[in-house]
């Protein structure tokens, strides 16, 4: 009987290692994106802390980044407390979170326990051409037509409106959250077996009954981690805020006067002519390096919060 | 014996409350869907004007006298056109009100007006009757947009204007065009002049860098995470990371981008390039994920059978695997670049926020982007800039519609169930 050789005769397949080196390469890129992000940050926000300390930079409340025109003029150290705009930041997400998590959850639980298969099919798309407008338009739109609006409104029942006030933008940009928050929960209320729902109508649980206390206690774990990682979207979202909301640091938690937000801030700073030795460029990648953080821990706690529980009934 | 189909207080109170949860749901998505089409409407209403444009006749005489034929530029056309206006209405005597009647046509006549004659240098020594684009306050009033009830003073058109522009009108040497030059002009600080064609050439100078970077990445990263790589604490990472990177807001990118791409790397600012660059760190994330979910659902069969007879593990995966799955590959490029298209922030950060006249030809080159060029028009406080600014925003979004249509009929082309 012939004896066939199956081992490999031609030996190592160099095109093969290459190929294979090269995805390797590829991947590892990810990985140095994010020291790219995290050292670029860091390095620039050293320098800025070389002049700002890191106190008065947390725990300041006073924001005034200003270049000295002569070294001895006054204030010509300006202030870079960041409480304005951490607060600034948090009050137009907090508005922008309190009209899209009502409105992304009912439409999410309508979707997924009430609409028929058609409407499914042609709601939900629709519902996404929400996140894929790009948010320049929606603060073209926050600027031009819901601020004056509102401003109408308030002048109209006799309250004091500023021009850029934070409800505007946060209205609009919790209109750009809603598609978010109702396909994640959406998936997430999917997800809750069959068995517990016809559980509780067995019992005579009215449907809403068991939505309510069945389906949404148990899908909750889910639901919450899609309001975190809806929450991040929302602080790190910049073009809204820079067109329809204030540049003024005010500390304030009325959302009908002007705020400023730490991603307007990043922009005012860095756009246009800069020097880069100065506290105020630099500054900016303070406040990135703050950007980034938060919204890395809100994104690690969500999708820990998702991933825990997604396996319970698995 | 209970009766069941009586109603009771309280089950026809859970009964109401059944009804009210379910109009809550149905409420939220009309709300929802009520403010796309709020916006997409109102936008549409305000930017369908720009597609036009308000064009008027002079009789332009071109004395010989005037015109050096070896160098035809060296004519004042400026004061040729300025004549032409007080040809046409010699009643006009006072300086105030010739510089208005100049302001009729735009400041760019002139330049029309060279052009033409270094075309067809036969124009000289005649009379004849030549169209002009009307100027930014002419064009806003022919349009309807100039409220002629507020009184005169506090308004920029005033009403000997719309007299003459009602003369010339009577005329007939008045008329609405199809406005080509807002697609085939750059950047102007006359709003009746402005044209989006040099931020469409940034936008898509940048996404094709982008497109080139990121795609080959992110799909030899998707095959190699999904076909090769060990389920380690390495491979655990890259995924975390990514899905981490996924999240990272956009502006972030654009700070990296100076820190590194500008400061360290020293690429020239404003560049397609970089704008190029600074996207495709965005979309590679998009584009890794999209690639390995459309990995994933090649059947292992398929890898089996060409392992068993004799296929390499890098052949079974690029000549089996790989093309199966690449329209979903593609589809979530196309998808990523969709949104790499919409982006803003990224890009002011890089400098790509100049005004960009010429139109670039280069990857190198100044540009701006076409979201870019939305925020800066929108920040203008002429009148015509607002209808130029929606104008905008529907070429945009009438990009993005196609991209993903694209996106759409790819998939349901090549899409295998197995």
């Amino acid at each position: 009987m012939q004896h066939i050789n199956i081992t490999n005769t031609r030996g190592p397949r160099p095109l093969e290692q290459a190929l294979k080196i090269t995805m390797v390469a590829c991947s590892v890129i990810a990985i140095i994106i994010t020291i790219g992000i995290v050292l670029s940050l860091a390095f620039e926000a050293y320098r800025f802390f070389q002049l700002v300390s890191l106190q008065d930079f947390l725990f300041g409340t006073k924001w005034s980044p200003q270049t000295a025109i002569r070294s001895d003029q006054v204030g010509a150290e300006g202030s870079f407390g960041a409480i304005p705009l951490i607060t600034g930041t948090l009050l137009i997400s907090a508005i922008a979170m309190a009209t899209a998590t009502p409105l992304g959850l009912a439409s999410a639980i309508y979707l997924a326990e009430y609409a028929s298969p058609t409407t499914r099919n042609v709601v939900k798309p629709l519902l996404e051409i929400l996140a894929g407008i790009p948010t320049v338009v929606y603060g073209f739109f926050a600027a031009l037509t819901v601020a004056p609006m509102i401003r109408w409104t308030g002048t109209e029942i006799g309250l004091e409106v500023a021009s850029e006030s934070a409800l505007a933008a946060g209205l609009v940009m919790g209109i750009m959250i809603v598609p978010l928050i109702s396909s994640l929960s959406d998936d997430v209320i999917n997800a809750v077996p069959q068995s517990l729902r016809d559980a509780s109508l067995g019992l005579g649980a009215t449907k809403s009954e068991t939505i309510r206390r069945v389906v949404l206690l148990s899908a909750f774990p889910g639901i919450a981690g899609s309001l975190l990682l809806a929450t991040s979207r929302a602080i790190g979202e910049t073009m809204i805020v820079v067109m329809a909301a204030g540049m003024a640091a005010n500390l304030t938690a009325n959302p009908l006067q002007a705020v400023t937000t730490i991603t307007v801030q990043i922009v005012a700073l860095l756009t246009g002519d800069q020097e880069f030795e100065s506290a105020k460029t630099l500054s900016a990648f303070a406040l990135g390096l703050l950007l980034f953080t938060i919204t890395l821990v809100l994104n690690v706690v969500a999708q820990k919060i998702v991933n825990h529980f997604s396996e319970q009934y698995d | 014996m209970t009766d069941f189909t009586v109603k009771t207080p309280a089950l026809k109170r859970r009964h109401a409350a059944e009804k009210r949860f379910q109009w809550y749901g149905l409420g939220s998505i009309i709300i929802a869907l009520g403010f796309l089409l709020l916006m997409v409407g109102s936008i549409t209403i305000k930017g369908i004007g720009a597609f036009t444009q308000t064009r008027v006749a002079l009789e332009i005489e071109l004395p010989s006298n005037e015109f050096n034929l070896n160098d035809l530029k060296a004519t004042n056309y400026g004061a040729i056109v300025k004549k032409a206006l007080r040809n046409a209405f010699p009643d006009v005597t006072k300086r105030r009100d010739k510089r208005k009647l100049y302001g009729l046509v735009s400041p760019y006549a002139s330049f029309e007006l060279q052009k033409m004659v270094i075309e067809d240098p036969a124009l000289i020594g005649k009379t004849t009757k030549i169209w002009f684009v009307a100027s930014d306050d002419v064009d806003m009033y022919i349009k309807g947009n100039v409220d002629t009830s507020i009184d005169e003073k506090s308004r920029k058109f005033s009403d000997k204007q719309i007299a003459w522009v009602e003369e010339i009108q009577k005329k007939g040497d008045l008329e609405k065009v199809f406005n080509s030059g807002f697609f085939t002009g750059g950047d102007s600080r006359e709003p009746e002049l402005a044209g989006i064609l040099s931020a469409f050439m940034g936008s898509a100078l940048s996404l094709s860098v982008c497109f080139l970077l990121s795609f080959p990445i992110g799909i030899f990263a998707a095959i190699y995470l999904e076909e090769f790589a060990k389920k380690n604490r390495w491979s655990a990472l890259i995924e975390i990371n990514i899905n981490n990177l996924a999240a990272v807001p956009s502006i972030v990118f654009g700070l990296l981008g100076l820190a590194v791409f500008l400061n360290v790397f020293g690429l020239p600012r404003s560049s397609p390039l970089v704008g190029g660059m600074v996207l495709s760190l965005m979309t590679l994330p998009t584009i890794i994920i999209a690639s390995r979910a459309s990995l994933r659902a090649v059947p292992p069969s398929i890898r089996e059978a060409a392992l068993g007879i004799g296929a390499s593990q890098v052949q079974a995966a690029f000549h089996h695997v790989v093309p199966l799955a690449l329209p979903g590959m593609l589809t979530g490029a196309i998808v990523g670049m969709a949104r790499a298209l919409g982006d803003t922030a990224p890009l002011l950060m890089i400098g790509m926020v100049a005004f960009i006249v010429d139109i670039p030809t280069g990857v190198l080159d100044k540009a701006t982007a076409l979201p870019v060029q939305i925020f800066l028009w929108a920040d203008s406080p002429e009148r015509g800039f607002m209808e130029k600014t929606s104008a905008a925003i529907l070429v945009l979004l009438v990009f993005l519609v196609l991209m993903n249509l694209v996106a759409i009929i790819l998939r349901r082309k090549f899409e295998q169930r197995f």
